[in-house]
């Protein structure tokens, strides 16, 4: 590394020299750390920022159940315009005859049709409001519900309403306060069930929170509603290269049921996951990109600092080349001079960045703000690369400066 | 073979329309060794003179043979190699690097030139002794007098032991006392056979070289060896060092 070609500075002198230059002008050699920090602390950052939010909807909608495929009544808007919806008065509703005859699909797996609606709850001398959901014991394991006490709803005929019920853990709080619920009689609407179970606490998240739920046998919810319209039937598929297929063969079945219309909307997890995941991706990439400009704002105050150098120091640019210095020393003095400017700022902000995200995870905790590697190595090589590039034209000017203008006028 | 020889040098500036002819044909033959003064009057063309002497600029037209060789026709990093091992600038206002310490001034040319920290560290412990800089070392050019700026303007430029010393105005920044100091060493070095070249527009101080060049209006109007000049007075001093 040391010996270079006789005759010619050595790269550690270059190195050293360099760095005297930085530290000899202080004020302006921070400006233009600061500027490339920001620039990269920036990236780092609000990569973090992106990354994160794309991760903690991904991890949501993970967490919704896998092979994940949901059937809503109606047409979706975003279905595209057919011909026949504009006959059609209102689509059909969804029954939970048509949820059962789904299990007939051979991509699917469970089946869980989903009444909901509002009722009031009482018990030990309490009242309140409450959403209800009639559903099947399917419900749990699509959508990996856990228990913290009891069990769930009983495995019976989906036309059966046996009077029981599993409740959240909120409403366990508010009505039976410390005690155990399990066991014990409650009043739903006009109905007295006994409870089941109570679900582990899954706090608020995307989806319903299950913690103020209380979960009846569907058969019981709708007597308790007065109505068979399903709100929404869950299906999970026998994997996730079913998931298609569960999608092809929901439509089919329902549309035969529905005399031949498409009346429903069905969702697979797995596009909106990647419909998601592809946007806050490209979100945050486009804000990469505009934190980028930043960097290139960075690598054009590195270029103008580093003009004022070679200006400043045209009689020391002058005098190196009276003492024998090659414009190429003195274009590799300065191209090192902008490079340590760069990279020090790039390693400044970085720091700064990667500080600041984990300030925001610290602060809130459930989101998981972590810079991509992608981002960080592209933060700190377009930050070297832009300080070497805008460090090129000062050092061209100085290695061409002509020594007696440099000497005598200064 | 004469160290310096120049045939029909011309050097034009143009600035717009004009042009200055700053030296007009130029023949001059400089030897080995020699105590050369050139002097005239302002804008005579003594600093350009000397600029092309140490290649820091290019004759319009002519031809300048250094040490028998033709020195126009080089590539700039040829030329740049001539400067660094046989050229010696001294300037009037010192041109030290302000951030840099006094050993760390005179080591410059030969950290340009590439040489080991370990070689450079014992010429300049050297020649730091020689130029009875020796507690001066570490100082930077503010903390010193201009008389040992000079002195360590002048150690820089023969640390790399060149042929020719070129000094415009040496003592234009400094008292009578100094000057004459700094005269002192530079006839010292030009005593131990560095030919030494001195642009002034003092007459006295040109009157102590053997050889007097006159120039005017870019031409060489005198040029005069005195047979009975003064003998400086020999000093004790080498330039740079004495290994290899
Ligand atoms: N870079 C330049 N551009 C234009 N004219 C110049 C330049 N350098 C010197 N000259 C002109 O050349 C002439 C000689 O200048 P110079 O060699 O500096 O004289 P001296 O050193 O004897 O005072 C002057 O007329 C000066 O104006
Ligand atoms: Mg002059």
């Amino acid at each position: 590394m040391n010996n270079t070609q006789p005759g010619t500075m050595r790269r550690m002198d270059v190195f050293r020299f360099a760095r005297a230059a930085a530290t000899a002008y202080p004020l302006r050699t921070l400006l233009s750390i600061l500027a490339m920090a920001i620039g990269v602390a920036s990236v780092v950052l609000l990569t973090a920022l992106g990354d994160g939010a794309r991760r903690y909807v991904v991890a949501q909608f993970s967490s919704l159940g896998s092979h994940l495929v949901i059937v809503l009544p109606g047409r979706s808007a975003t279905g595209g315009f057919n011909p026949a919806n504009g006959m059609t008065t209102t689509p059909r509703d969804l029954t939970v005859d048509d949820a059962a005859a789904l299990l007939r699909a051979p991509a699917i797996q469970r089946v869980a049709p989903l009444i909901v609606g509002t009722s009031e709850i009482s018990a030990n001398g309490r009242v309140r409001e409450v959403v209800a959901v009639g559903s099947t014991a399917s419900f749990m394991p699509i959508r990996n519900y856990e228990l913290a006490q009891g069990k769930f709803l009983p495995d019976e005929d989906w036309r059966g309403s046996s009077p029981v019920a599993v409740i959240g853990t909120t409403i366990q709080k508010d009505i039976f306060a410390n005690q155990a619920a399990v066991g014990k009689l409650i009043r739903l609407g006009d109905r007295r069930l006994r409870v089941i179970g109570v679900l582990k606490s899954t706090g608020q998240g995307m989806g319903m929170n299950t913690d103020e739920l209380v979960i009846v046998p569907v058969g019981l919810a709708q007597a308790l509603f007065d109505s068979n319209n399903l709100f929404r039937i869950m299906i999970q598929a026998r994997g996730r290269d079913q998931i298609e297929a569960a999608k092809t063969q929901v439509t089919a079945i329902i549309k035969v049921r529905h005399g031949g219309e498409e009346d429903v909307t069905v969702i697979t997890q797995d596009a909106v996951l990647a419909t998601f995941d592809k946007l806050l991706g490209a979100l945050t990439a486009a804000v990469a990109g505009i934190a980028a400009i930043s960097l290139l704002v960075a690598g054009v105050l590195v270029m103008n600092v580093m003009l004022v150098a070679v200006t400043q120091r045209r009689a020391e640019i002058g005098l190196m080349k009276a003492l024998g210095a090659r414009g190429n020393t003195l274009r590799q003095i300065f191209l090192t001079e902008a490079a340590m400017l760069s990279l020090a700022g790039a390693v400044a902000g970085y720091l700064l960045g990667q500080l600041g995200a984990w300030g925001l995870r610290w602060a809130f905790p459930v989101f998981p703000a972590y810079a991509p590697a992608w981002a960080v190595v592209a933060a700190l090589a377009t930050a070297l690369a832009t300080g070497l590039v805008f460090g090129l034209l000062p050092a061209q000017r100085a290695a061409r400066l002509d020594p007696v203008d440099a000497l005598m006028r200064h | 073979m004469a160290l310096i020889s120049l045939a029909g040098i011309e050097r034009v500036f143009h600035l717009g329309e004009s042009s200055v002819h700053a030296l007009a044909r130029i023949d001059l033959q400089i030897e080995a060794g020699e105590y050369v003064a050139v002097v005239g009057p302002s804008g005579s063309g003594k600093s350009t003179l000397l600029n092309l002497l140490g290649l820091l600029d290019q004759p319009t037209s002519g031809t300048y043979h250094l040490e028998g060789r033709d020195v126009t026709t080089l590539s700039p990093d040829e030329q740049a190699a001539v400067r660094s091992r046989r050229i010696g600038f001294v300037f009037q206002s010192f041109h030290l690097v302000p951030r840099l310490t006094a050993a760390e001034n005179i080591a410059l040319p030969m950290m340009l030139a590439g040489m080991p920290a370990s070689v450079r560290e014992r010429r300049v412990q050297q020649a730091l002794r020689n130029f009875g800089l020796d507690s001066r070392g570490h100082h930077r050019p503010d903390e010193l007098s201009g008389g040992q700026r000079q002195r360590v303007a002048i150690a820089r430029a023969t640390i790399m032991q060149p042929a020719a010393l070129l000094a415009d105005e040496p003592t234009g920044n400094l008292d009578r006392a100094t000057g004459d100091e700094v005269i002192h060493l530079l006839e010292g070095l030009n005593a131990s056979g560095v030919t030494l070249i001195i642009v002034t527009h003092d007459a006295k101080l040109a009157a102590r070289a053997r050889r007097q060049i006159t120039m005017e209006d870019g031409r060489v109007k005198a040029d005069s060896v005195q047979a009975g000049a003064d003998n400086p007075p020999q000093m004790p001093v080498q330039g740079g060092a004495t290994d290899e």
